[in-house]
């Protein structure tokens, strides 16, 4: 999953469906980031609905980024660089809730999501590494 | 002379601020979580502090990748609380304490040769407001003055537990030799295990979580020696905040007295957790 630009190994590369900020992840998402900020005014928060395609161009985003967020695509958003704070402006924005957005990047519903937690959350096992011998999904 | 009486660990989850907001705390949902709640709230109201310094992490509100202060300390007078894209919560202004600001930041720099960042022009998002209230529940006016302490635990690298740690034990020389009589508390705030991101949201680790508070309490050296790796895979990617509880022990000093304990599965996509701590052995 990790785009080309990653050449270093992480210590935090064998745990599962985890997309770290760290600096390549600052990097890549820094503009995308910067225009979901601008979701915490009221001001800002009408530019961006009254034009979504041309704030995301303002803001130079990449193309795969407008792609992502115009199709309310969360995972792929995350993976080109986004930060899950920052989504929640998004999130707040489009008047979804988190499970709604956290059931759409783990691929079940919004409803599913919500059982999943009443029922104590997702669980440590199977799911603290990637590597099969230790479990991983 | 100011002396730090107590200490709270809390989880900050936004849902849960909502749901006081919106009078849904007697729901079922809702209801458990804040039935723990009330314990914690009769200790604060016996302990009537002067002052909290309350240790949270900004959510893309006040700073944002433009600029990322590794722990800035609240300088002003009053703190606003911030539209985090609802339009800002409807919750007292936070009263702030310019002259213990400033002592602190004097101390922490002076003595400790801490370098915190000052930060004046600051409005205050769900980190600091949920905490003010699980612990005051809904007042006119928040009981004590606030002093916020914003902590990066978002963008890495940041800083260490064993930082963490030391921060607080130099906040606590710092509140020692301040000449005024002020009963400080120190909150802790985050966590505790979740992950809002990703194939593995929602990653819930009550095991950890419980094992975090033991060692909290009894060996916080060894707790901050724990390195973020950890966090990030046994307590998910946000539950890297319960380094901020580290703050709060290292106020606390030595030997501590666990006065309260509450845990409970889900507030929102989060483990909310919370710890009422008074030091002892000393009356500082």
């Amino acid at each position: 999953m990790s785009p080309p630009t990653d050449t270093t190994t992480k210590p935090w590369d064998d745990i599962p469906g985890t997309y770290v900020q760290d600096g390549d992840h600052y990097r890549r998402g820094y503009r995308l980031n910067m225009l979901l900020m601008t979701l915490n005014t009221e001001e800002g928060r009408r530019a961006f609905a009254a034009d979504e395609a041309g704030s995301l161009d303002r803001a130079g985003v990449t193309p795969e980024q407008k792609r992502a967020v115009l199709d309310r695509d969360w995972l792929a958003m995350l993976r080109l660089g986004a930060n899950v704070y920052y989504l929640l402006k998004l999130a707040a924005h489009d008047r979804v809730s988190v499970q709604h957005m956290a059931g759409s990047m783990s691929g079940i519903s919004e409803q599913e999501f919500i059982d999943m937690m009443v029922s104590g959350g997702r669980s440590p096992e199977g799911n603290l590494y990637t590597d099969a011998t230790e479990g991983g999904s | 002379m100011a002396r730090i009486v107590g200490g709270v660990g809390t989880s900050h989850v936004p849902a849960i601020g909502a749901a006081s907001d919106n009078d849904k705390t007697g729901d079922d949902y809702w209801a458990p979580l804040f039935a723990g709640y009330g314990p914690a709230r009769e200790w604060i109201r016996r302990v009537d502090p002067d002052v909290a310094i309350i240790v949270y992490n900004d959510h893309a509100t006040a700073f944002s990748l433009q600029l990322i202060p590794t722990f800035g300390l609240g300088m002003g007078s009053e703190y606003p609380p911030a539209d985090e894209g609802y339009g800002p919560r409807r919750v007292p202004m936070v009263h702030g304490d310019e002259k213990l600001s400033w002592h602190l930041a004097e101390s922490l720099v002076v003595n400790d040769e801490i370098d915190i960042t000052f930060v004046n022009d600051l409005h205050v998002d769900h980190g600091l407001t949920v905490p003010l209230t699980i612990m005051c529940d809904r007042p006119e006016e928040w009981p004590f003055r606030v002093i916020p302490l914003a902590v990066n635990v978002i963008q890495y690298p940041q800083p260490t537990g064993h930082r963490c740690l030391e921060l607080g034990r130099a906040i606590r020389r710092a509140v020692e030799s301040y000449p005024e009589d002020l009963r400080v508390v120190v909150f802790g705030t985050g966590g505790m295990s979740h992950q809002l991101q990703g194939e593995r949201a929602g990653l819930i680790n009550r095991e950890f979580d419980l094992a975090f508070l033991d060692r909290l309490v009894a060996d916080p050296d060894g707790q901050a020696a724990v390195p973020h790796v950890d966090y990030l895979r046994q307590a998910g990617s946000e539950g890297l905040e319960l380094i901020m509880w580290l703050v709060m022990r290292g106020a606390l000093g030595g030997d501590v007295r666990e006065v309260y304990r509450h845990y409970h599965v889900p507030a929102s996509n989060t483990a909310a957790g919370l710890i009422v701590l008074e030091p002892v052995g000393d009356k500082g």
